[in-house]
């Protein structure tokens, strides 16, 4: 038993944490955020991300495993990183193989009239048909995480067979971003209208795929709030450090002290569920025998129910203890606390994720 | 990162796993719980078992009937412990406190007197800190020790005292120099129990059960080479005590969670006599979810803690964490087992649900927040010594 990240993976923490301090300032976030849809994209970070070697870290090329992915997505969440590394690394499973596994790519399977779960993801209502060579697909999938800077995104789409995974061009026209709270990641409406698809996975290959993806986004949802919830909880200390009322120091007031004690409890119980979650997700891709089915799904519910938590708590508290300039548009806490708020209701509520875990402790309800 | 077990861990883990299936006793899987205290000669004989197996003092080294083992294999130990739902040995105090405090400060001579027979569980400890007017502030602790020939003179009176009324000796937390700063005149000593002058008397708690004691000293002769560390020394030693209770903590106290969750999902599983089966409730099965990832959470942060402990050798503050959170969600925990019992949780006596289990489990509960530590002053800690936030006094 050995529950620690490896040197080497501390260090990749270390250079992230670095790198993304110095290009994410407040001001950068406050701007990206309030970007227009059309300048929200930063290629320049983006190749940089890709330059060092951080995009695609789980295929072959890129030498490594979800555990380092995992290291690399909790430190976007802790810089509020506004580019879409969470949904590419979603995404790789169904892109293996692929020459250009870094480019910026977007996971679309919900549908606005079809389902907006992962769990209910084979009800899905879009269409794809052959036409001569070339596969079309057509139909409207909403709730698109990263659509504001995706060059393209793996959807999945009816076939005969059954529900196949696809890979299609995010054209101008077919994208529609809608104004969400959290401008840090652009979600929307990607339109589909007998649009030229590459066949990533057929019928019978694609619910593995999805399985693969689903608990890739469950963990790294969890872990992105882990990063969150620990700035959150740094702003709040920090603050408590430095501001005075009645001639004290804030942080010595017990009212303000145990709420920041209890920020950080719910912080690192929630990072060792993420982090149990990374490596059941990273064993269950190299070694699918050591782990059981039973056991990487739950891990990956409780976590993504308990750190989403634990990052809306966080922010919460970070924005009590900051008292009025939390409140204002000015001070940075409000980014986190829409971020948090997102990820609580993407891919799955805390509720659905805890029927996860009810179920595989209980069985079904009679 | 693994969480598998070394080739060395799972052969420990099915040694283990074979000795309990032979030494349990017959049918203890599936006995019904029952409320109360475990009987102590059951509990002596239990723990002169795992002491002759090994199994008492896993970390211990083998000089005191150890095995020297990595604190890794005490938490396999732990974890098998409660898939068995074994009882536990009678040592609580000595294992945990008195053990790894007389390792760390005693005399060779004081180390080969009460070290084998703490873990063998003939010598049962027994903790003399808090006093009526010292709880969570031991630096202000007033039973006296005064030297007069070759013994310490003990006057005073300790209180919340578990095991006293069976126990051999006590830890004792004692002023020797009332003229100095309140810490600085504390010495630590360790009472044999039967001397003169000793007067144990129980106290009954909320469950109606006296587990816990007053323990009264009037003009107990201690001998002198009795102390622990120097005279004044006291505070230090007693800060080792309270690191180990804190260190070790979590394991045990995870393992017992999960052993009460299994009784829970028992519990929620069964038709109750109006036909309601509770695990049919979202609302009921919500709760248990969210305790079960409690129970993850405490699981995977013992792990944390104790890949540091085996790294560096020092317990991080993982273990304030695991005992905030273990108490609070163990209090979620009993209450929900009683809410879905209904009105038949409160019957008492031999109609009631398991003899009264949950009753007791939930009552016994609200001393979680208050023993070793109480919630507020273990939010103290996390807040000024992991946080770093300014002292609030």
């Amino acid at each position: 038993m050995d529950f620690a990240f490896s040197a080497d993976q501390e260090e990749l923490r270390a250079a992230a944490r670095r790198l993304l301090a110095d290009r994410l300032p407040d001001e950068r976030i406050h701007s990206a955020a309030d970007a227009p849809d059309e300048t929200f994209v930063d290629p320049t970070l983006w190749a940089e991300l890709v330059g060092l070697g951080w995009v695609g870290l789980s295929t072959p090329d890129g030498g490594g495993t979800f555990l380092d992915e995992a290291v690399l997505i909790e430190e976007a969440g802790y810089a509020l990183l506004p580019a879409p590394l969470l949904s590419s690394v979603v995404c790789l499973p169904a892109l293996a193989g692929l020459a250009d596994a870094t480019a910026r790519t977007a996971l679309a399977w919900a549908e606005p009239r079809g389902p907006r779960t992962f769990a209910a993801a084979h009800a899905v209502t879009s269409t794809a048909t052959v036409d001569g060579e070339a596969w079309l697909v057509q139909g409207s999938k909403c709730d698109v995480a990263d659509l504001g800077c995706a060059e393209r995104a793996v959807v999945l789409a009816m076939t005969p067979g059954g529900p196949a995974l696809f890979r299609v061009p995010v054209e101008p026209g077919a994208a529609r971003l809608q104004p969400t709270t959290d401008g840090t990641r652009r979600i929307g409406v990607l339109s589909l209208a007998n649009v030229p698809a590459d066949l990533l996975a057929d019928a019978e290959a694609s619910p593995a795929l999805m399985t693969a993806m689903r608990r890739r986004a469950e963990a790294a949802i969890a872990l992105e709030s882990v990063g969150v919830a620990q700035r959150m909880l740094e702003t709040a200390a920090e603050h408590a450090k430095q501001r005075e009322q009645f001639g004290r120091l804030i942080g010595t007031y017990q009212a303000v002290s145990h709420h920041v004690a209890d920020m950080y409890v719910r912080t690192e119980l929630a990072r060792s569920l993420a982090y149990r979650a990374a490596w059941c997700v990273a064993t269950s891709e190299s070694e699918p025998d050591a782990v059981t089915t039973q056991e990487v799904d739950v891990a990956c519910a409780a976590a993504k129910a308990a750190a989403t938590e634990a990052a809306v708590f966080a922010a919460e508290g970070a924005i009590q203890v900051l008292g009025g300039i939390g409140m204002t548009w000015e001070h940075v806490a409000h980014r986190f606390y829409k971020r948090a708020l997102a990820n609580e209701v993407f891919a799955g509520s805390p509720a659905e994720h805890r029927a996860t875990v009810a179920t595989a402790l209980l069985g079904a309800t009679r | 990162m693994d969480f598998r077990d070394t080739p060395e861990e799972a052969a420990f883990r099915a040694e283990l796993r074979a000795w309990f299936a032979a030494n349990l006793p017959a049918g203890w899987a599936e006995r019904t719980p029952t409320a109360g205290l475990e009987d102590p000669e059951f509990s002596r004989a239990w723990s002169a078992k795992l002491f002759a197996a090994g199994y008492a003092g896993i970390t211990w080294p083998k000089a005191y009937g150890g095995l020297a083992l990595p604190p890794t294999y005490q938490g396999i130990y732990l974890e098998e412990s409660a898939r068995h739902d074994a009882p536990g040995h009678i040592g609580v105090i000595g294992l945990g406190m008195a053990g790894p405090t007389i390792m760390a400060w005693g005399s060779e001579q004081q180390k080969a007197r009460y070290l084998s027979p703490l873990l063998s569980g003939q010598e049962v400890w027994c903790q003399g800190f808090s006093e009526p007017g010292a709880g969570s502030d031991l630096a202000g602790a007033r039973t006296r020790a005064e030297l007069d020939g070759d013994e310490w003179v003990v006057n005073g009176q300790k209180v919340w005292s578990s095991y006293a009324h069976i126990a051999d000796h006590c830890i004792l937390v004692v002023r020797t120099d009332p003229t100095v700063e309140r810490h600085r005149g504390l010495s630590y000593l360790l009472v044999d129990m039967k001397l003169p002058g000793v007067d144990v008397r129980p106290l009954r708690q909320i469950t109606g059960d006296p587990e816990f004691n007053e323990i009264y000293f009037t003009d107990v002769r201690v001998p002198r080479d009795s102390m622990l560390g120097a005279p004044g020394e006291g505070w230090s030693v007693a800060m080792t005590t309270l690191l180990h209770e804190r260190g070790t903590l979590g394991f045990a106290l995870t393992a017992r969670f999960e052993a009460l969750l299994g009784r829970l999902v028992d519990t929620v599983r069964a038709t109750r006599p109006d036909g309601v089966r509770p695990a049919d409730d979202p609302l009921v099965r919500d709760r248990v979810a969210a305790l079960a990832i409690d129970l993850e959470a405490l699981r995977f942060t013992n792990y944390r803690a104790l890949t540091a402990l085996v790294r560096t050798g020092q317990p991080g503050p993982e273990g304030s964490v695991a005992k905030l959170h273990w108490s609070e969600a163990n209090q979620r925990l009993t209450k929900l087992a009683q809410d879905v019992l209904g009105p038949a949780g409160r019957i008492d006596g031999p109609d009631a649900w398991w003899g009264g289990f949950w009753a007791y489990q939930q009552l016994r509960s609200r001393g979680n927040t208050i023993e070793a530590g109480t919630s507020e002053v273990l939010r103290n800690i996390i807040a000024e010594r992991v946080v770093g936030l300014p002292r609030s006094r």
